[in-house]
């Protein structure tokens, strides 16, 4: 594809190149009118106390979005990515009420909790780039058996996180919630992330695994080093799910794998891989969120609300590709 | 050279698929003797007859290849069972009426995800993504309205109880989906352009192929073997509760490639999904018997299933 575009020299329009530039910007689009309508209907939803409520509901879905993107750069998915929110979760809680619920063994716990994450995508690499299996049904087991370890480290839902976290992931600091700084981390870290070789070798064998070996791409160590940052960014998405339940649960991840995956596309990202950013992701979990508030400031009737939000999802998906795709085209 | 057929008859997933089932009703045995005996092997045979008729349609679209997945598979089984045990309210004469309208309900929202798939070109993981959390969302207003309902005395026999042959009418059933799967996808046109879409989509529609009618087929096949599914477990749960279709989603997906049809698809058949869905209801049977907790099972099923799939159709590795 690419080469073809070199080969003939095409005028391309303004929106064009713009476009090819900012892939998510079909998703900014949906994204604007969302919060236009939440504001139409609620116009506190759109204050500073509603988008801070946002961010601090669908922060996590917005990290495991991010998560995923990674591993759809190089055309693999992570099915698992749930179960790790999961086990990290237990994982910090069990440490904490363990340790303590001061400063130092917090961040003891949460250190504890990004290595866990980490090792849970190492495995996924290895069990889908190193032993080649395929990256769906894998991954599926590999969350059977995530799922398995989180039992085990807490059997029942319910134990509480020390008010220190929560406290911290709810409150302010300088009259500002704390969830402003955590989105000023996340940008500056994706930031990073976006100009460092690994996102661009990704996006390579994504693209065209076979032509990226043959240029001298370690593609095998590249894939599982995708799977390896998608589980770290698990285990931070499983933090601000810590932050905002102020519990464990050894099944609260599990539904939000499906969602981070729809996130993906809905951001523009191509499951096909080669093709994405994770800017896109972030807008498209919040466009899920911005969905079901909006269903319910509208006043649908609670048994509706499941199924508007899945329509509108529905639709928002398929908008997405069909406008993607022309805008490509 | 028989060490050469040897490899050959370890790579075929069909005679893997049978001899782990047999080395794991040994072990079954051996853990908790009567794990074998013929009342807990028809019971399994039911329990994977309903993961198997899902399968078929998993498979079907699977096998046709362009990423082809059907994850709405759990809504529509869901959907079909809460229909089901509503029209049927635990009597006889609703079975006819029941059937008629899960087919036909299973079948209209395969052809929704046909439609997206091939016309509007989605991808079909989205797709059917998208679908799962639309039917997710009709079953709860379904809920709101409407009592479980109870499944019909006759569909609870004709899952539970013995028909011919000492085998329940489930299993005849799946047998019979067996044979039309087999002569389908071998001996008519139909199955033919399966394969031909499955393997080179670009060169299937050079040979007239109609491509897109053949995947939205699938689709609606998909939705159809889903919905039979989902009256076959009201049969058997005797009434619907919420989102019981939920775990055949993605156990579908690997007995379709534990029976050796890869995810890329073109290749491979029904008779090993078959397989393939004993062997995982077997396997799951075995770890409830075993005395450990559900952490601990959950831990070594998903590490066996690891281990299994290293038998099955592995990537190529790159070269140069």
């Amino acid at each position: 594809m690419a080469a073809e575009a070199t080969l003939i020299p095409r005028k391309t329009s303004g929106l064009k190149r713009l476009f090819e530039r900012f892939p998510f910007l079909p998703a900014l689009v949906i994204l604007v009118v969302l919060f236009a309508l939440n504001g139409f209907y609620q116009p506190r939803s759109i204050g500073l106390v509603g988008i801070t409520g946002l961010l601090k509901t669908y922060m996590p879905l917005m990290l495991l979005a991010v998560a995923q993107t990674y591993v759809v750069y190089a055309g693999d998915i992570d099915l698992s990515v749930g179960a790790i929110v999961s086990l990290v979760n237990v994982t910090i809680i069990v440490l904490m009420q363990q340790w303590g619920g001061e400063a130092l063994p917090v961040l003891g716990a949460m250190a504890v909790g990004i290595g866990v994450g980490l090792a849970c995508g190492i495995i996924n690499g290895i069990v889908v780039a190193a032993f080649r299996l395929q990256a769906i049904v894998a991954t599926f087991a590999t969350s059977i058996f995530f799922t398995g370890l989180a039992l085990y480290v807490l059997p029942v839902a319910g134990a509480p996180a020390p008010a220190a976290f929560w406290r911290t992931y709810g409150g302010r600091f300088a009259e500002i919630p704390f969830v402003f700084y955590v989105v000023v981390v996340l940008a500056v870290l994706l930031y990073l992330l976006a100009r460092t070789r690994l996102a661009t070798q990704l996006l390579a064998v994504g693209d065209d695994a076979q032509g990226a070996f043959q240029s001298g791409l370690p593609v095998t160590a590249i894939r599982m080093k995708g799977y390896a940052l998608c589980g770290l960014f698990a285990a931070l998405a499983a933090f601000c799910v810590t932050g905002d339940t102020a519990s464990g649960d050894p099944l609260v991840g599990g539904k939000m794998t499906l969602s981070a995956v729809a996130a993906v596309v809905l951001g523009g990202s191509a499951l096909s891989g080669g093709f994405g950013t994770v800017v896109g992701s972030v807008i498209g979990a919040l466009i899920i969120g911005l969905i079901s508030s909006l269903v319910y400031f509208m006043g649908t009737p609670s048994e509706w609300q499941n199924l508007v939000q899945g329509l509108a999802i529905l639709l928002a998906l398929m908008a997405g590709i069909l406008v993607g795709r022309r805008a490509r085209a | 050279m028989s060490g050469n057929m040897l490899l050959e008859m370890v790579r075929k997933p069909l005679v893997v698929a049978i001899a782990l089932i047999v080395v794991l009703l040994f072990l079954g045995e051996a853990l908790s003797p009567g794990f074998a005996s013929v009342q807990q092997i028809l019971r399994l045979l039911i329990v994977a007859a309903l993961l198997g008729i899902v399968a078929a349609g998993q498979n079907l679209v699977i096998l046709g290849g362009r990423e082809g997945i059907d994850l709405s598979v759990g809504g529509v089984v869901s959907l079909s069972a809460i229909v089901a045990g509503n029209l049927m309210s635990g009597m006889d004469s609703g079975i006819p009426l029941a059937i008629l309208a899960c087919v036909a309900t299973g079948a209209f929202f395969g052809l929704l995800n046909g439609l997206g798939v091939t016309l509007l070109r989605i991808p079909p993981l989205v797709m059917t993504l998208g679908m799962l959390g639309v039917l997710q969302g009709l079953l709860v207003v379904i809920r709101q309205g409407i009592p479980s309902g109870r499944a019909a005395p006759a569909l609870s026999e004709f899952v539970t109880r013995p028909f011919l042959l000492g085998l329940p009418g489930i299993i005849w059933l799946w047998i019979a989906i067996g044979l039309v799967m087999a002569f389908i996808l071998h001996r008519t046109v139909f199955g033919h352009r399966i394969y031909a879409i499955g393997s080179n989509e670009q060169a299937a529609y050079m040979a007239g192929v109609p491509v897109k009618r053949v995947r939205i087929a699938l689709f609606m096949l998909s939705g159809i073997f889903a919905a039979i599914a989902g009256i076959c477990l009201l049969g058997y749960s005797g009434s619907s509760f919420a989102n019981v279709g939920e775990q055949y989603m993605l156990p579908s997906i690997i007995a379709v490639v534990f029976g050796g049809t890869p995810l890329a698809g073109g290749k491979g058949g029904y008779t090993g999904t078959m397989a393939g869905a004993v062997l995982l209801v077997i396997l799951q049977s075995i770890l409830t018997t075993v005395n450990i907790d559900e952490s601990g099972r959950q831990m070594v099923f998903g590490a066996t299933l690891l281990v299994l799939m290293l038998f099955y159709g592995r990537g190529r590795a790159m070269r140069a």
